[in-house]
């Protein structure tokens, strides 16, 4: 019986960029930051109050399984913003808008209700996008 | 769903000013911080800016304050500072108040967290394999084309 998730891919462009988007202006934790040879790192992050997921922030660059063909679709793909990498929640959407706003992330949708509850969405460095809603969407009222 | 929403929630002056407290206390927690003033810059009332931070971050200011110091002082021990560096990095005036929350909070004394991250950082230094899952260091060409098995024998 599968029990949890524990970890899960974001693919990210420039994975530099994404630690500094990740840890320094989304605040998670790092887990794992191991070099494995010039510009690559198996590098995990976690949401600050979440310790049993990491997230693996994953290069789009040559690899084994990945050919340039692959990277230059990949690439192409997350910079037009076509993957959706998950839900973020916290405790007000609003308050934590205008944090990462002020931080610089940019949104694609500002907070509104919707019939759900209350969302915006954002994009990460590369261009993934994440939709951030309050934990409330998610008690056990609301069926999830 | 790419639209920028209309919605423009009312109160949305007063978030500002408590994410604005917010990000001071991020941006000066190595500092000593008056938690008052900040309410007072915020234009509340002490009651009331602890009551909103509270209903927005989960944690009254002064909570979110010791436990900010705290995660970073992990981060600070994690890459081998001294105990006492970290204690004054961090914004704390006193080595035993350091260490006794640092012990309430984390489980840990602050000693016993840095030697554990030492010793797993050597254990990762002398192999790597051990910590980075096969498919990804396959991926990558670590199994053909690194000397991190020798290193690890």
């Amino acid at each position: 019986m599968i029990t949890k998730m524990t970890v899960t891919n974001i693919h990210v462009i420039d994975q530099d960029s994404a630690y500094d988007f990740y840890v320094n202006k989304l605040g998670f934790r790092v887990v794992d930051d191991i070099p494995m040879g010039p510009g690559t790192w198996w590098l995990t992050v976690s949401p600050p109050d979440q310790h049993d997921l990491q997230l693996v922030l994953f290069p789009v660059t040559v690899s084994k399984m990945f050919p340039q063909k692959v990277v230059d679709t990949l690439t192409d793909l997350i910079k037009q913003g076509v993957f959706g990498c998950g839900v973020l929640t916290c405790h007000d959407v609003f308050a934590t808008y205008e944090e990462l706003k002020a931080k610089g992330v940019e949104f694609i949708k500002a907070p509104a209700k919707e019939f759900y509850g209350t969302e915006a969405l954002f994009k990460d460095d590369s261009g993934n996008y994440f939709s951030l809603q309050p934990i409330s969407n998610f008690d056990d009222e609301n069926g999830i | 769903m790419h639209m920028i929403a209309t919605a423009y929630h009312p109160k949305v002056y007063l978030y500002r000013r408590v994410v604005q407290a917010k990000l001071f206390i991020d941006s000066n927690y190595s500092e000593k911080i008056d938690l008052d003033g900040i309410a007072g810059e915020a234009y509340f009332s002490k009651f009331h800016f602890i009551r909103l931070f509270k209903s927005i971050y989960g944690k009254t200011p002064h909570h979110y304050l010791k436990h900010l110091r705290i995660a970073q002082a992990k981060v600070l021990l994690a890459q081998n500072l001294s105990i006492t560096e970290t204690c004054f990095a961090v914004g704390f005036e006193s080595l035993s108040s350091f260490s006794t929350l640092f012990t309430t909070i984390v489980g840990q004394s602050p000693s016993a967290y840095s030697k554990r991250h030492q010793q797993t950082k050597q254990r990762i230094s002398k192999n790597p394999h051990a910590y980075v899952p096969g498919c990804y260091a396959y991926q990558h060409g670590w199994f053909e084309n690194s000397n991190f098995e020798e290193v690890g024998d």
